[in-house]
């Protein structure tokens, strides 16, 4: 676990996607892991340059799925059979065709409820405080048009002095430290 | 498709390979979007047009609460309401709302999944479209049970009474769909805000805007981590919206199709059901598109494109909806049953029958005009269109409800049908909370995804050869 207090990281900023991911892709190669790019639109070259190839949502929205349709289906089965057994004109009481279309609703429901809520819970959000927040050009830029490479001081490999150099070696706008 | 004009000269909005309008207008920077969507929301200065235009839909609003109380204090009786005809215009309205919702759908996650990346810049307010529209659609069926303080008997929960719902009624699937869509619709639509939250609040000036946008931002930062897992997120969503949306309205169609009434009973009820949906959806889409580009200048995000685009798609499902008109006939014919060919005739030449002949001219006769290009790119035209083909759909559902409904089999027990007052107060009210709510939307939330119009840009495409390139500033 990081440090909570001291420095969290350094901070590179860059003008263009290619500068940030031939930085992030030169400091994955020489062995950083805990680093992190920040973009404001989906870069995905940047996410394969720091060697973040596959994620769990799919997953989460699986399962997700899988026991909405479960549960639906159960519960009509139940209503249906052994709660409130009703005689639609001699229709069988397990009449599964019916019953296909909230439990198809209720996939759909829990999948994409799963999917929207566990790609927050897995990116660890909300979170509303954090450490970059307190970096001085990070806001004005994250979200409108700034590319962003941060090595973390978590990292074995982070020195202040080195690591600061090696960031400057790919001309950033700005290196700068961030603060807890 | 329409023939591509040789020379596009000079004509800096259109591209000069294939000669299209440009999705989006050519020299804009990461910068210069962000601040084109973002101003109109962190101004300080609230347009005069604004105030007075959600004023008088705020006016309208107070008309539909005024209905609904009368409606709470008398009954269903103060509609028109009857035997035979017990389904009226709150169906009818039903009906006509959810559909205009899944235009919305539709641009967001069919198109999405379909890389259409024209969409990029409307779909936000189509989907905005879509929730409003649910909004309003989903208070008819719960002011029409007649005691709606009991309309939570819907839901399947275990009650002192040990009584159950039916799970083999369409009417109950109804209340899954629908608010499974409702809800799938609010997920996606906020889930696809976050990142632009967080630009808002990294852009606003005011303490209670950063809170507003912080809070709803949730703390997004761009991490690419966090983006990949973003995109999947929403792939998935549209993935899960598609089907939703062509299931939503074709168990719409189930409460009719299931019934034995001649002009309900048909097998053709599902697809021309969500073709109509979508149909109406573009029209609504456009309807909003069109003063909303001229009023906030938005001309550059929302190009003609788009509109020629969103008029190809309403060409298209409104011949598919002509292909359910002239099945409607033909079956009546085919299927050789007094009832069915009788239920044609009095919708064509029945004491109703003016109603047919509006739904034809204005859902199959004036959009043919959309084959021209000129229709296609010009705003008020298409507008125009637009106007007709809601008004085109609404009577769809009215013919389909209503006429079929007037005369059944058994002449003795034929009816007509008034609409009163409060039938109409109650439509116009709902037009009124829907501009109300838009107006809303427009004020306080980014109606382009930023994040989403980043990526339409070149310079947001990796070049390999690193050739410079002035990318934001």
């Amino acid at each position: 676990m990081p440090v909570q207090e001291g420095i969290y990281g350094l901070l590179a900023e860059f003008n263009t996607p290619e500068e940030l991911v031939v930085a992030a892709k030169a400091a994955h190669d020489s062995g950083w892991r805990r680093l992190d790019c920040y973009t404001p639109y989906c870069l995905e070259e940047a996410a394969e340059a720091i060697g973040f190839h596959r994620n769990f949502v799919p997953l989460v929205c699986l399962v997700g799925g899988l026991m909405g349709l479960t549960a639906m289906f159960l519960m009509e089965t139940w209503v249906a059979v052994f709660a409130y057994p009703l005689n639609v004109a001699g229709r069988p009481l397990f009449s599964w065709p019916a019953f296909v279309v909230p439990a198809y609703e209720w996939t759909i429901l829990w999948a994409g409820l799963s999917a929207g809520f566990g790609m927050l819970a897995l990116c660890g959000l909300p979170s509303l405080y954090h450490p970059l927040f307190n970096a001085p050009n990070f806001r004005d830029g994250a979200t409108t048009d700034k590319f962003f490479l941060c090595l973390e001081a978590s990292d074995p490999k982070f020195s202040i002095l080195e690591s600061r150099a090696f960031l400057e070696n790919f001309q950033p706008t700005s290196v700068v430290e961030v603060e807890y | 498709m329409a023939t591509i004009p040789e020379s596009p000269v000079n004509d800096p909005m259109l591209d000069p390979i294939t000669g299209e309008n440009l999705v989006i207008a050519p020299g804009h920077t990461f910068k210069s979007v962000t601040e084109e969507v973002s101003r109109i929301v962190l101004t300080g200065h609230t347009p005069l047009g604004w105030y007075f235009g959600f004023a008088l839909a705020g006016s309208i609003v107070i008309m539909l609460l005024t209905a609904i109380s009368w409606l709470f204090l008398k009954g269903v009786g103060i509609w028109g309401l009857d035997i035979p005809v017990a389904w009226g215009f709150a169906i009818i309205n039903f009906v006509w709302w959810i559909g205009i919702g899944h235009a919305g759908t539709l641009i967001s996650a069919f198109l999405l999944l379909f890389k259409q990346q024209w969409r990029n810049s409307i779909n936000r307010f189509a989907e905005a479209m879509t929730i409003f529209a649910v909004i309003c659609a989903a208070l008819f069926p719960l002011i029409h049970v007649g005691r709606p303080w009991l309309g939570y008997w819907l839901i399947p929960y275990p009650s002192t009474m040990n009584v159950w719902p039916n799970f083999r009624s369409p009417l109950l699937w109804d209340v899954f769909a629908v608010s499974t869509y409702g809800i799938i619709s609010v997920v996606f639509w906020y889930i696809g805000m976050v990142p632009d939250m967080g630009t808002m609040r990294d852009r606003c000036k005011s303490k209670v805007g950063q809170y507003f946008y912080g809070l709803l931002s949730v703390g997004w930062r761009g991490s690419v981590r966090h983006w990949m897992r973003y995109e999947s997120a929403c792939l998935l969503l549209a993935g899960l919206a598609t089907p939703l949306v062509l299931s939503v309205h074709s168990v719409i169609s189930f409460d009719f199709a299931v019934a034995i009434l001649p002009g309900w009973h048909t097998a053709i009820f599902p697809p021309y059901f969500v073709a109509g949906a979508i149909y109406s959806g573009f029209a609504m889409v456009i309807t909003l598109a069109v003063p909303i580009r001229k009023w906030y200048h938005l001309e550059d995000l929302i190009t003609l494109r788009h509109l020629d685009n969103m008029g190809k798609v309403m060409l298209a499902t409104g011949l598919i909806i002509a292909y359910g008109y002239a099945m409607d006939v033909f079956m009546a014919w085919f299927s050789a049953s007094r009832f069915e060919f009788f239920m044609i005739w009095n919708r064509m030449f029945g004491p109703i029958g003016w109603a047919y002949w509006v739904l034809i001219t204005c859902n199959i006769v004036l959009p043919q005009l959309l084959w021209l290009r000129k229709f296609r790119t010009n705003p008020t035209l298409l507008f125009l269109i637009s106007l007709v083909i809601n008004t085109g759909m609404w009577f769809e559902r009215f013919v389909i409800i209503v006429v079929s409904l007037t005369r059944d089999y058994l002449p003795s027990s034929w009816g007509t049908y008034k609409a009163t007052r409060w039938d109409y107060m109650t439509l116009g009210g709902t037009l009124g909370l829907f501009t109300a709510l838009f107006f809303l939307f427009v004020r306080f939330l980014p109606m382009i995804p930023m994040s989403e119009l980043r990526v339409l840009l070149p310079q947001s495409k990796i070049r390999r050869k690193a050739e410079p390139l002035e990318a934001g500033d």
